[in-house]
């Protein structure tokens, strides 16, 4: 029996709102499936399965906001047989607002088995006075914090610890709290345990983009409207591309150790109508064609837009690209978006004065910047980076 | 400075009180001649005659009721009840007189009687001399109850209770008697209506009073070097009690664990951690825990005697188990 | 001591003795509308009534100064009146108002006045003796010729505190007069089912005290042996014991249905009623007219009918004032 739970969409995200089904019991699911949508702090999300089999049970029903982990629904795996054991249900703490799970019943056929307790569900969050106090003051939900005191009791020492990483919940005083807040306030916690934890170190270089830009125009000239490029999408490949001969900068950061990812999935930044932003992943962007990116761009930034974002693109990026070229921004020194350890920013397009062989000529010129986490690089090896995207843009017939 | 044991602190005290105010009286069972059951009054009656050192019979009641009298005509007395279990004797003479006149009576009559009552076990005197039951006293309203645990508290409360316009007890834990401790005799004014922070911590608050406090200080060195830094307050007096001291610390600590010899059951230990309750909840990161006396009439034997009073290892363990681990 | 020569004393003083039938006559008119107020519901809780008791209350004040202290019992209203207190502020009391002598946190039981060295009604039996005995040393060590007089009932001679308190003060020798009042039952229980000895007086005995009984129906009997006992306690002899022989009319209290004793024996009591017998005796020994007995009747009428009035025009004490007096200073 394999267990569905709350997914974790994101380092910030401590639980999550059931908004729909879309399977029911009975019905087949192949791992990668859609199997339900569930709203966060940042949006409402497509969740996929990672099992294949048959949906046995379902646990929580629409409306329920419940912690990540907690099991969702019960699928019967292909090929493996009814399992007689009760299964394993796991839910850690109820969110406090949140309805009670409703108990699953015992399995049928399963009548000399006990009857599942489903002792957390009506289990009653153990937290000190004080801790319960400062988490609601940080805005962190208790139920997500691991209680280390005796009997598992959060204490306050806990809450502080769980501060450092938690994003901060919703504020239960403000159910009114619209969707825009609620994202800052996710995204502002993200970023300040980014600042309080990650060691950055930043570097700025300008990189000649006249050569990338014409050929960009004629490349334009032969392809359909809705097939042209922009130039974003020659930046991100570029910085793909040369990840690949700077695998440091491509991975996460956890629990205290650096892991290089063999896929490249870089995220995207992308602003959302009504403020903030999600970064999600064009997955193995190095492998894709410019054709492909533009595409994938294209549908990533709508379906952000619309909200309907793919769990695994919220937390499949192995690093962070975010350009504000078309804000004016010159040059952008971004935040680290944890777990990840890089972040590249682009700036504007911009004419500058420029000494080529001794005559002064006009160059379209673009300030890229790194900035990088320095538990994992440091300078050199950033600086090789940046060169390296620079150079590939010196040949973008080659993207 | 002068060194000098609880005992003749005590002593210091009735001497210079009945040296500067002939209003001063002590009377009790064997103050006189015998020189107190605890040889603290030793002396005294040489010094200042039968008159003011009264041999008193075995009549709690009687001798606790003419205090009352004597103070409500006009006189300071200091009466001696030889022990904490016979004042059940004068109980009726305590709670409904002393304690009621005032109230009672609209305001018209004042009883300014110091009572002073040996407490407390630890002595091997097993079930009928080894009560601890000052906050039996502590409960009522009218009089004033003091727990000295240092020299200097047992000379000062002396002194400050017969400047007290209401019935005043003052228990003296039997085992304190022989403590040493450095005493400033000249001292002339003394506060009884707060609690000491006998030390500053930062993780535990340490609550506890009279013959406990010296075990609590043991207690918090041994914690120390576990990298517990426990806080210790001396409640001194029961009543009134200075719930802002209390509630101050917990707010820094969080944590409470109250040390004290009754028995947990309604205890004075119940209403501290009652207080801190009502007035430091949204501080408090752990339950308040109680070291108290097992629910038992003392047993003689001393391995028994042991086991039932609160002991060092219990208050350790009361702390390590609230105060999160570190290193 | 011996019965007093009452023809003696009284040919002597007319005016004294028209006042203690008034005092007797005062009391009994104040208990009389207690009774009755109390069945209005203007006063609650417990209210003992000292109808039949008159002669001791008032025969014994007779003996002390202003100087000297009083002790009561919670049947004291007779003691307080016959100490001087005003009939308003005790029914100010039992109305639980602020002009009360208590200000209202005492009620019938517990009548107070620290001017008049009253101090007041104790409520559990027996009580009161250890703090007489205390006042007493307080005067002894103070040497100042005042003594207490200390009121108790028959009960209190079964509580500790009796035999404690008188073995103290006759230890130390302290001026302290011992008043039992025996109306030979402690509440509902007759003395002769709560005492081995009935002889209340020789208990005295064991402690060395001098003693004697009274007829508690005489006033004049109960002043001459109180005098002639105060002045034994004032010349520094030490404390001693009077038992006074008396009956009350009423029943223990306003909620006692008096099932204990026989309307019979009560009868046989009222024709020996204190107030009576001295009417008959003054009027025998033409000391009391008509026209006396009816102004000082009317006299008192007048000063009940003013108390009451006095108690329902009064103020409730102020709630705000509740913990005043729990302790001295400032109210918390």
């Amino acid at each position: 029996m394999a267990e569905f739970v709350m997914p974790q969409l994101g380092a910030d995200m401590n639980a999550g709102k059931l908004l729909q089904w879309r399977k029911r019991v009975g019905d087949k699911v192949q791992r990668g499936d859609i199997i339900a949508d569930v709203e966060t702090d940042k949006a409402d999300i497509e969740v996929e399965v990672f099992s294949t089999g048959t949906i046995e049970k379902i646990l929580i029903q629409p409306g329920e906001k419940v912690p990540v982990g907690t099991v969702m629904a019960l699928i019967r795996e292909e090929g493996k047989p009814f399992a007689a054991e009760a299964p394993a249900v796991r839910v850690e703490a109820a969110v406090p607002s949140a309805p009670k799970s409703p108990a699953p019943a015992a399995p049928q056929g399963a009548a000399a088995a006990p009857p599942p307790t489903i002792e957390a569900g009506a289990r009653r969050l153990h937290i000190s006075p004080v801790a319960r106090k400062l988490a609601d003051e940080l805005g962190i939900d208790p139920a997500t914090i691991c209680g280390t005191g005796p009997g598992g009791r959060v204490t306050l020492e806990d809450v502080q610890r769980a501060a450092q990483t938690h994003a901060p919940k919703p504020a239960e005083a403000a159910p009114e709290l619209d969707r825009a807040a609620r994202m800052r306030q996710a995204i502002g916690a993200a970023m300040a345990r980014s600042k309080r934890e990650i060691p950055h170190y930043y570097l700025s270089t300008t990189i000649d983009m006249s050569r990338a830009m014409t050929w960009l125009a004629g490349e334009n000239l032969k392809r359909s409207i809705e097939d042209r490029l922009v130039y974003g999408v020659l930046l991100v490949k570029a910085v793909a591309m040369a990840l690949r001969q700077f695998p440091e900068l491509n991975g996460l950061w956890v629990e205290g150790k650096a892991i290089a990812k063999p896929e490249i999935h870089v995220g995207i930044a992308i602003s959302l109508r009504g403020g903030g932003l999600v970064a999600p992943a064009l997955h193995n962007t190095d492998r894709q064609s410019l054709r492909e990116l533009m595409k994938s761009f294209r549908d990533l930034v709508q379906r952000a837009r619309a909200g309907s974002l793919r769990s695994s693109e919220l937390t499949d990026p192995t690093i962070t690209v975010t350009s504000l070229g078309e804000q004016g921004v010159e040059a952008v020194f971004g935040v680290i978006y944890p777990p990840q350890v890089a972040l590249v920013g682009f700036g504007k397009i911009v004419e500058r004065p420029c000494v080529s062989e001794g005559q002064i000529v006009a160059r379209r010129a673009l300030t890229a910047t790194l900035s990088g986490d320095h538990r994992v690089s440091d300078g050199h090896r950033g600086g090789l980076f940046l060169a390296a995207v620079e150079r590939i843009l010196q040949e973008p017939g080659q993207l | 400075m002068t060194k000098l044991t609880y005992r003749e602190a005590v002593r210091a005290a009735m001497r210079k009180a009945l040296r500067d105010d002939p209003r001063v009286f002590l009377m009790g069972e064997d103050v006189g001649r015998y020189g107190g059951a605890f040889a603290v009054s030793l002396g005294l009656l040489a010094e200042f005659g039968p008159e003011r050192v009264r041999d008193a019979p075995l009549s709690e009641s009687a001798f606790v009721g003419a205090g009352i009298g004597a103070a409500l005509g006009g006189m300071r007395p200091i009466v001696e009840i030889m022990t904490i279990n016979f004042s059940m004797l004068a109980m009726d003479q305590i709670l409904n007189n002393a304690a009621t006149l005032r109230h009672m009576s609209g305001g018209q009559l004042s009883v300014p009687l110091v009572c002073r009552v040996a407490t407390g076990g630890g002595r091997q005197m097993a079930a009928q001399h080894s009560h601890s039951l000052e906050g039996w006293y502590a409960h009522i309203p009218g009089i004033k109850v003091m727990t000295p645990a240092t020299v200097p508290d047992a000379y000062g409360m002396v002194l400050a209770a017969l400047r007290e316009p209401d019935p005043v007890f003052i228990f003296e834990h039997a085992t304190l008697y022989p403590l040493e401790g450095e005493l400033d005799e000249g001292a002339t004014s003394f506060d009884i209506t707060h609690a000491a922070v006998v030390q500053s911590g930062s993780d535990v608050t340490l609550i506890t009073y009279g013959g406990t406090l010296g075990k609590t200080m043991q207690a918090t060195k041994r914690l120390a070097s576990e990298g517990i830094e426990a806080e210790v307050i001396d409640l001194r007096t029961l009543r009134p009690l200075d719930t802002p001291t209390i509630v101050t610390s917990v707010a820094k600590t969080h944590r409470a664990v109250i040390i004290d010899e009754a028995w947990r059951t309604g205890s004075f230990a119940a209403e501290i951690s009652a207080q801190i309750m009502e007035k430091a909840f949204d501080d408090l990161d752990a339950p308040v825990a109680r070291v108290c006396s097992a629910e038992a009439p003392m047993p003689y034997a001393k391995h028994l005697e042991e086991a039932t009073l609160p002991q060092v290892d219990q208050i350790i363990a009361a702390a390590r188990e609230m105060v999160p681990r570190h290193g | 001591m011996s019965a007093p020569d009452i023809s003696a004393r009284a040919t002597v003083d007319r005016e004294h003795s028209l006042f203690l039938l008034r005092e007797m006559l005062r009391i009994r008119r104040f208990e009389e509308k207690a009774a009755e107020m109390y069945s209005l519901q203007k006063i609650h809780g417990f209210l003992h009534l000292y109808i039949g008791e008159e002669a001791t209350g008032v025969g014994a004040m007779q003996a002390f100064t202003q100087q000297d202290a009083i002790v009561a019992t919670y049947r004291e209203h007779g003691h307080a009146l016959a100490r001087g207190m005003s009939a308003n502020v005790l029914m100010a009391e039992m109305y639980g108002k602020a002009t009360g002598c208590s200000h209202g946190h005492g009620g019938s039981m517990h009548f107070f006045d620290a001017s008049r060295r009253f101090y007041g009604g104790y409520a559990i039996v027996g009580g009161g003796l250890p703090v007489a005995v205390g006042l007493a040393l307080a005067n002894k060590m103070q040497k100042r010729p005042a003594i207490t007089g200390c009121y108790f009932g028959d009960g209190a001679v079964a509580e500790g505190e009796f035999h404690e308190s008188l073995n103290l003060a006759a230890l130390w020798k302290l001026p302290v007069v011992f008043l039992c009042e025996n109306n030979l039952y402690a509440m509902g229980t007759a003395l002769e089912r709560h005492q081995a000895q009935t002889d209340i007086s020789r208990k005295a005995d064991a402690y060395g005290l001098p003693s004697s009984a009274v007829d508690g129906m005489d006033v004049l009997a109960v002043e001459d042996a109180t005098r002639k006992s105060a002045d034994f306690v004032r010349g520094g002899n030490g404390p001693c014991l009077l038992e006074f022989r008396t009956y009350r009319f009423r029943a223990h209290s306003m909620a006692d249905p008096d099932l204990y004793r026989t309307k019979e024996e009560i009868e046989t009591w009222k024709k020996r009623d204190p107030i009576v017998l001295f009417e008959a005796k003054l009027r025998e020994m033409g000391l009391l007219a008509d026209a006396d007995l009816a102004r000082i009747e009317s006299e008192i009428a007048a000063e009940i009918a003013e108390a009451v009035r006095f108690a329902e025009a009064s103020p409730r004490e102020p709630i705000e004032d509740l913990l005043k007096d729990v302790e001295a200073g400032p109210s918390k």
